[in-house]
């Protein structure tokens, strides 16, 4: 069972125990564009929340990603350096960014849920 | 994830296309102060389409002019260091405007036409839109003898890649065969066409100045033909970094001179020789001993891109320039650049690094263009 948080990065963080799985949202990935260049960070290093955890890069600029909780890496998703694109096609899915292991359940459960973030993305354009 | 699109602005202009980027689903942007298509579909398929089939670019936001009077050609040499004296009736030179350090304040294509009605020399010059009402400024102080007609009421639009020559000639045969960097004038359905054989991706293409009213019928009509799609600023901006083309306030600006800026190959020898341009003396010094630093290209190793701005060092890790234009290639399907090195890291294969956040980046100095450009060159 798990459950998804948004951030106004337009971050999403699905929990399934304490373990975090991060990307950005298809509304992320559309305003980006063609997705060209994912930096991951290693496993192992540790973030606060706020802190710039990976950059994305489309044709036209590069974003940043920040941690949308504090946390420590265990695993970033090695196809987006191949195959970048992934980000594009399937962001929920397939294009995952990285998994944290979460500090603070309630740095989690502060961020928008899907009816929150739905109504967020609905008022930013 | 941080966005860095800027907000609009509710007094952005307007260019006559505007409606129909918005219709064809553009995402629309902020660009020298006017609300500009960045993208349709996406920029990665619209580069692409534009390298295999034909881009239709808006650029109406760019300046057009006529500049006329007794020896204009002349007088408007003492402003650019470009040939205009030998330029050819209906023939398009790329020029720089400069000024008293020889440092390029915008840069610009100038046609020379046939006489005015008082059988004047006659200039026809498109500008950056971001230096538009600065350059025409200038250009009607500096020379108060001639006549400038700014053409506020004309739509420019490009027609780039190798089936842009087919696309057109469907509706204005004679342009099949037009010299690259010519310009001719056409009556298209009682419409005058201005029709330049130019353009800013590598590719053969056209640029077509039209009265604004009639801007968006020609385009529907070129539109109709499946080989053309619309084309945004930022697939522009992508294909002319791999043509190893300048963006003015990027690649040049009034930091940097033509000869530092490699552009050389745009001034004549008898311009370089006889000088009379602004900042002659310091071009010329430069000429004769080597700029201090020149803009080059950059091939990336890896596949992170380096943006403006990125710092560029030596293996020792002695800073050597910096990056002024860097992306991804979508032709190339890897990241390039180009910026401004010291003169001892220019030559091709001189390996540096590119900074970015605090990392380097392997890359190696580079002939440009990055693909090879496919002007016409005649049958």
């Amino acid at each position: 069972m798990s459950e998804t948080r948004y951030t106004k990065d337009h971050e999403y963080i699905r929990l399934e125990g304490d373990i975090a799985t991060i990307g950005i949202t298809d509304f992320a990935q559309k305003q980006l564009g063609d997705v060209v260049y994912v930096e991951l960070p290693e496993a192992g290093l540790a973030f606060v929340k706020g802190a710039q955890a990976a950059v994305v890069e489309s044709v036209k600029a590069a974003s940043e990603v920040y941690a949308p909780v504090s946390g420590d890496v265990t695993e970033v998703n090695s196809a987006l350096e191949g195959a970048p694109a992934i980000v594009n096609e399937d962001p929920a899915g397939a294009g995952w960014f990285m998994k944290m292991r979460i500090h603070d359940a309630s740095e989690f459960n502060d961020l928008m849920d899907e009816a929150a973030y739905q109504a967020f993305v609905q008022s930013c354009c | 994830m941080a966005s860095t699109d800027q907000d609009s602005s509710n007094s952005l202009r307007l260019t006559p296309l505007h409606g129909l980027h918005c219709a064809s689903g553009a995402r629309m942007v902020p660009f020298a102060g006017y609300d500009m298509p960045v993208q349709y579909e996406g920029i990665l398929a619209e580069h692409l389409h534009t390298r295999t089939h034909a881009g239709l670019f808006d650029v109406s936001h760019m300046g057009q002019a006529f500049l006329s009077g007794p020896q204009a050609r002349a007088r408007f040499e003492t402003l650019v260091p470009g040939d205009l004296a030998n330029l050819a009736q209906d023939r398009i030179r790329y020029t720089q405007l400069l000024d008293a350090q020889g440092a390029i304040l915008d840069d610009l294509m100038v046609t020379a036409c046939a006489p005015d009605a008082n059988g004047d020399e006659r200039l026809f010059l498109v500008v950056n839109a971001a230096r538009k009402a600065h350059d025409f400024a200038l250009i009607a102080a500096a020379l108060p003898d001639l006549t400038l007609d700014i053409l506020e009421d004309r739509a420019l639009l490009a027609l780039q890649g190798p089936e842009a020559a087919s696309v057109l000639a469907g509706l204005l045969p004679e342009v099949a065969t037009q010299p690259f960097m010519s310009m001719r004038r056409f009556e298209l359905g009682g419409v005058t066409l201005f029709v330049s054989r130019s353009g800013y991706t590598g590719e053969d293409g056209f640029e077509l100045s039209v009265e604004a009213p009639e801007a968006e019928r020609l385009a529907q009509t070129l539109l109709a033909d499946a080989r053309v799609k619309l084309i945004g600023l930022g697939a522009r901006d992508s294909l002319r970094l791999e043509a190893g083309l300048c963006l003015y306030g990027h690649d040049i600006d009034e930091t940097t001179t033509p000869v530092e800026a490699d552009l050389l190959w745009s001034m004549s020898k008898r311009r370089r020789a006889e000088g009379g341009f602004p900042g002659a003396a310091i071009v010329q010094e430069q000429i004769a001993s080597g700029a201090r630093r020149r803009r080059v290209g950059l091939a990336l190793e890896g596949k992170a891109p380096a943006r403006e701005g990125a710092d560029i060092v030596d293996m020792h890790g002695a800073p050597v320039g910096r990056v002024t234009s860097g992306g991804f290639a979508p032709s190339l399907g890897r990241p390039i650049a180009m910026g401004y090195v010291d003169a001892s890291h220019a030559a091709p294969g001189t390996p540096l690094q590119l900074l970015v956040r605090g990392k380097p980046l392997s890359a190696h100095v580079t002939a440009m263009p990055f693909v090879p450009t496919r002007y016409y060159r005649g049958q």
